[in-house]
């Protein structure tokens, strides 16, 4: 016990529990978009693409971040825009660009000269060393998508749900899946810095997908999604720090163990139930 | 009577293939219109041009006298994700989209509609189940009470009797009889026998449309089916006669 006060009186451990909290927040929200839209390899594709940017912005010597959201939200337009407007398949098309952000990255990572970056950082995240220019643009993602929501969840909803019918209505379909997968990609590049390439689609589907067990509520399920990624996350944050292993494994570790207990949960309440 | 939607010679199809030629239709207020045809004769093309969904390449569709151009829509209920995390209440309320702008809040009083309207149906006892957890008679009037909501001069209805019982189907048709009297009703069906034996008027739709003012299937409409088929009459009581092949 005496630790844990201890450990919470450093900066580096607080700016990470922030870190932890936002990234529940936003990945709460937009995952439960995600899943119930059925985008997960959508997201998948946007993640790997933004390596590339990651790469090109090493290359010119700016910030990783900002390479990575512009490739990323640009990958995530084209993707809609390929899907909606040719008849090439969508899966192909998420398939290409996946590979080609990757082989970019590297390529571009690479050739920069001098000492090259921590890669496993990008890959696995690195909670513990987030700065505070990190913390502030999780701020800043956390309030769009809450504003976003909390003005529009129903539109959202209702065209997630039943695209042609909301055609019908004359809402504004194009717009909304625009802004919502330009949403999806802001949030997958800012967090890919808590839990890494490889591992942020798991924060935006597991804590969705464990609330899912017990509501069908489009609201509720967000609400769920984020008490369950803070719970997941400051239990891998404390075990990253005492097995001195890679944040993002450990905070996916714990959400499956998660999975695992509802799972359990559940099942006794169906047989409780009859 | 009142015209209120007409479609002037419309051919329409998507990318390098017609499915639709030279189509003429008028519907007018309180029409029942049934519209058959054989897969892929362009039975959901035509419905599609009809509420806007696709354009037709050429040709025209107008709307006369209606608020908004505003249609009320059930859709072919396979086409919906019934996995979607979204609550039967939440499914109604979203017929009266077109009624809100992008950031419009939904108010006591639409609420209170919506209630109504699923009490009428009997199915307020499941407004807050996900749509999952219902049954395919269920799942009809829940899209059914989505359609008519925001009270439409014209109800379109894509095969609304696939996954029902027949005691569900002689129930819709009795809704749909009532619901006629203030609202046009186009039903697109397989089921010639239930379809004829209520709508007003029949159109066969196989590329392009014939068009009958009455209930009465000939011999000449069920050739669009280019097969042997069951012969559908109505006498006093409706029956069926069955033609020697």
């Amino acid at each position: 016990m005496n630790e844990i006060i201890e450990l919470l009186s450093y900066s580096f451990f607080q700016n990470a529990i922030g870190a932890a909290i936002l990234a529940s927040i936003s990945c709460g929200i937009i995952g439960t978009y995600i899943v119930a839209r059925r985008i997960v390899f959508i997201s998948g594709g946007i993640t790997h693409a933004s390596f590339g940017g990651i790469g090109i912005a090493w290359f010119l010597g700016f910030n990783p971040v900002f390479g990575a959201a512009v490739f990323g939200v640009l990958s995530a337009l084209s993707i809609e825009w390929v899907s909606k407007k040719t008849d090439v398949r969508q899966d192909s098309v998420i398939g290409i660009l996946w590979a080609l952000g990757m082989a970019l990255g590297i390529i571009f990572i690479y050739m920069t000269p001098g000492y090259a970056p921590n890669l496993m950082s990008y890959l696995f995240g690195s909670i513990l060393t987030v700065s505070s220019l990190d913390l502030y643009l999780l701020v800043a993602l956390c309030l769009i998508t809450i504003l976003v929501f909390a003005f529009m969840m129903r539109p959202i909803v209702y065209v997630a749900f039943d695209e042609s019918y909301a055609q019908t209505h004359k809402a504004p379909v194009q717009f909304l899946n625009y802004l919502m997968i330009a949403l999806v990609a802001l949030a997958i590049v800012l967090n890919i810095r808590v839990v890494g390439i490889i591992l942020v689609i798991s924060f935006l589907t597991i804590p969705q997908t464990i609330a899912n067990m017990f509501t069908q509520d489009f609201g509720k399920m967000i609400l769920g999604a984020i008490g369950f990624g803070i719970l997941g996350s400051l239990l891998g944050l404390f075990m990253a720090y005492k097995l001195n292993v890679p944040s993002g494994a450990t905070i996916i570790f714990s959400f499956v163990i998660l999975f695992i207990i509802a799972k359990l949960v559940q099942l006794s309440l169906l047989k409780f139930k009859r | 009577m009142t015209k209120l939607l007409e479609l002037k010679s419309v051919y329409a199809g998507y990318d390098n293939k017609l499915v639709l030629k030279d189509v003429n239709l008028t519907v007018k207020e309180n029409d029942f219109l049934g519209i058959i045809g054989p897969n892929g004769g362009g039975k959901t093309t035509l419905l599609k041009v009809i509420l806007g969904l696709i354009k037709p390449i050429e040709g025209q569709v107008n709307f006369d006298n209606i608020d908004d151009n505003l249609i009320g829509y059930l859709p072919q209920i396979n086409t919906i994700d019934k996995k979607f995390p979204i609550p039967v209440r939440e499914v109604v309320l979203s017929g009266l989209m077109s009624h809100k702008k992008l950031f419009g809040r939904y108010k006591s009083e639409d609420k209170e509609k919506a209630k109504v309207l699923m009490e009428q149906m009997g199915i307020l006892h499941l407004r807050n189940k996900n749509i999952g957890e219902l049954s395919g008679g269920q799942l009809q009037r829940v899209f059914l009470c989505r359609a008519i909501i925001s009270d439409p001069q014209i109800l379109i209805l894509d095969e609304p009797d696939t996954y029902v019982d027949s005691h569900f189907e002689t129930e819709l048709y009795g809704v749909l009889d009532q619901l006629n009297d203030h609202m046009a009703i186009i039903v697109v069906s397989h089921d010639i026998g239930t379809i004829s034996s209520h709508v007003k008027t029949i159109a066969c739709v196989n590329g392009s449309l014939c068009y009958h003012d009455s209930n009465v299937i000939n011999q000449e409409q069920l050739k669009t089916y280019n097969c042997p088929i069951d012969l559908i009459t109505h006498g006093e009581v409706p029956h069926r006669v069955l033609k020697k092949h």
